[in-house]
């Protein structure tokens, strides 16, 4: 998994809640059986005019003007902006395979649906939680500061201002943050502790013989 | 010791260790995998070299990109092909407890063949790369959905990092009126907490009127626990789980099965078990539910009318139902029952068990779908009860009214195959997400139960269906 420390990017603002994994990438994108390839599909059915299928070429589909990832002014965005409960629904890794496919290495949000926030740290994508005061804050000041960069360091966990007029803190797992800041597979990890795993099996199998 | 919830006890049976943060290793009993979510996890498998720790834990079928016709003729859809062929070969390759392939006479949605087959029992740690995992919390267990880099973490470690969830009780109780279902209480409970109402909870559905569901209600109400957004959803054990199970494939026999029923008898939340957050809602109450948006909580009883925008004071959620009223193609404050459909599916894991086909045979026998309606669709959840549903002349009576009847597999909740509404044409449809583009891009879904939506078929609109005669 790619190391995620600090990051310095744009920021578009998604003023939508409830953005459901089904619209961060449509199901017949579901069928592929890789990890990869899924940016250019990203939001399908919101940036294009046309539909989006698996194998079409992306090149040259109809862009929907009115929807903001594909405004002239966030394009190179890596900071996604969003509402409340975002990532709900379907439980498909596809999601932030799909925002990082894109370019995306941040989301900040008020809050997220469990399973989506839980692939995120997978993927080496950092989803952050701030107070719904200090992401309206950050709406209002994307929608009128072309340009509008945020700096994100994990390791101090603050988003501050390009201009560092201003900083938020944000909590994250002790453990996920450690896997983030150095790229650590937590298969390995787990793995470790292989004889525990062993003996807490042996003794489930004496207790509930049934299970196995 | 302090009284625990169902959850506390589930949680505290397997936990393996625990870091200083609380994120902790849990054990898994049984691992679901079907083939849309599995084969980027057993390619990193066998990238990283590792072996699956045990291999009967789990449970496999092929379910949502297979067809639901014509199944002499295979899958055509090449990709689609691929990906269930992908499950074939990790299949044999790895090994499982059971695999039902394509057509398979066991093959089924995964979350209805696992329970049908008794691979789902109470106490067991249950997950599965989808959401809808939570259904198996009608058995008492701890089940919930996961991702891909998730499922090849179990696969690997037998495994799930997780942090303790708070619990949340939502209690019904009293007699839901005749004619209000499972899935009405599920919409109704979404449509008081939200869709986000359960996050970073894991509920326990109690009182009177969830123990006297059966274990298919139970299923669907369960279901539903993940578009409230909780981690988990799930009901204590008591008789009609274990008469349930008694006698199944899987499911413990001879003297194991006395001792199994023994522990799953303590697999109820202790008396005065604190619980974080408590929801009570009066069973009589609870009317036939119409979902008239793109999110689950935008659900109102079919004898309301479709919201007014204007009414809602928060500006965010007032555009919300601005979009999805323009989505849905629906103007505010029209009656639910004045709303013309195009299509109607009943199946998916929510509501394709057999009393849920019961349930809709008994609305359309003898009738015939409306001149609007162009498809009905009914897909049962699995091989068996497609059998059994034949069995009792069930598909006679669909096929008869004008409904087509399918084979099994996930079909028209997520419309993967070639199941699908057309940009514009609404659907009455007994699944569970009514998103944007759910069920084809650009459909328009109206969650509902299965006899709500029959009775739509026939009606070619919303009826009440306590009034159906």
């Amino acid at each position: 998994m790619e190391k995620f420390t600090v990051h310095k990017g744009l920021v578009v603002p998604l003023d939508r809640a409830n953005v459901d994994t089904d619209a961060i990438i449509p199901k017949q994108f579901l069928k592929s059986i890789k990890r990869s390839g899924f940016g250019p599909n990203l939001f399908d059915a919101w940036r294009y005019l046309d539909t989006g299928e698996p194998g079409k070429p992306n090149e040259g589909r109809p862009l929907n003007p009115d929807f903001v990832l594909n405004k002239p002014q966030y394009r190179g965005a890596s900071i996604l902006l969003a509402r409340e409960n975002f990532g709900c629904g379907s439980s498909r890794e596809h999601a932030p395979w799909a925002l990082g496919d894109f370019g995306f290495r941040v989301v900040i949000a008020p809050s997220y649906a469990d399973i989506f926030f839980n692939n995120c740290f997978q993927n080496g994508l950092l989803p952050i939680v701030l107070k719904a005061t200090e992401v309206d804050r950050l709406f209002n000041d994307a929608a009128v500061n072309l340009g509008f960069q945020l700096l994100v360091d994990l390791s101090a966990q603050t988003v501050a201002y390009a201009d560092d007029s201003h900083h938020f803190r944000f909590e994250v797992d002790v453990f996920r943050k450690f896997c983030l800041l150095n790229g650590l597979d937590d298969i390995g990890l787990t793995l470790r502790h292989t004889e525990q795993i062993k003996t807490f099996e042996e003794k489930r199998k004496l207790d509930q013989p049934w299970l196995f | 010791m302090n009284p625990q919830t169902l959850y506390d006890k589930l949680w505290q049976a397997h936990v393996v260790y625990a870091e200083d943060d609380g994120t902790t290793a849990l054990y898994i009993d049984r691992h679901l995998v079907h083939e849309v979510t599995s084969p980027q996890a057993f390619e990193g498998l066998r990238l990283a070299g590792r072996k699956p720790w045990r291999v009967s834990s789990i449970v496999a079928t092929a379910d949502h990109n297979t067809p639901t016709d014509h199944w002499d003729e295979g899958i055509k859809d090449p990709i689609s092909r691929i990906q269930v062929e992908t499950l074939d070969e990790n299949m044999r390759a790895v090994g499982s407890k059971a695999y039902f392939p394509f057509r398979d006479l066991r093959q089924g949605i995964v979350h209805v063949i696992g329970p049908e087959n008794g691979a789902t029992l109470p106490g067991m740690t249950v997950v599965c790369g989808d959401s809808h995992t939570s259904t198996h919390g009608a058995f008492g267990c701890l089940a919930f959905g996961i991702g891909t880099s998730e499922v090849e973490h179990v696969l690997a470690t037998q495994t799930l990092l997780a942090k303790k969830t708070k619990n949340m009780l939502v209690s019904v109780d009293g007699t839901i009126p005749l004619g209000v279902t499972a899935k009405d209480i599920a919409l109704a409970v979404i449509g008081r907490i939200g869709t986000a109402g359960g996050t970073g909870k894991s509920i326990e559905f109690a009182g009177s009127a969830i123990r006297a569901l059966s274990m298919e209600g139970r299923m669907t109400l369960c279901n539903m626990a993940i578009e409230a957004g909780a981690r988990a959803g799930m009901v204590a054990v008591d008789e009609v789980t274990i008469n349930y199970l008694k006698g199944l494939p899987f499911a413990p026999s001879a003297d194991v099965w006395d001792r199994a029923v023994a522990y799953w008898r303590t697999l109820h939340s202790d008396p005065d078990a604190h619980f974080d957050c408590v929801v009570r809602i009066d069973a009589a109450g609870i009317l036939p539910q119409v979902t008239w948006g793109t999110s689950p909580e935008m659900v109102v009883t079919v004898e309301d009318r479709v919201p007014d925008p204007d009414k809602e004071k928060d500006a965010t959620r007032r555009e919300g139902m601005e979009r999805a009223l323009q989505y849905m193609g629906l103007k505010p404050n029209m009656p639910i029952t004045d709303i013309l459909i195009d299509k109607v599916f009943i199946g998916s894991c929510t509501n394709s068990r057999i009393e849920d086909l019961r349930a809709a045979a008994t609305v359309v026998r003898g009738k015939r779908i409306a001149e609007n309606v162009k498809l009905a669709l009914v897909v049962p959840g699995s091989g068996l009860i497609k059998v059994q549903a034949e069995k009792e002349g069930l598909d006679r009576i669909f096929k008869d009214a004008g409904f087509e009847w399918r084979e099994p597999g996930c079909s028209m909740c997520l419309a993967m195959n070639a199941d699908r509404l057309e940009h514009g044409e609404r659907c009455a449809s007994t699944s569970n997400r009514n998103f944007e583009g759910r069920q084809g891009a650009g459909g328009r879904t109206h969650l509902v139960s299965p006899a709500m939506a029959a009775a739509a078929a026939i009606a070619g609109h919303f009826v009440d269906v306590r009034q159906w005669r």
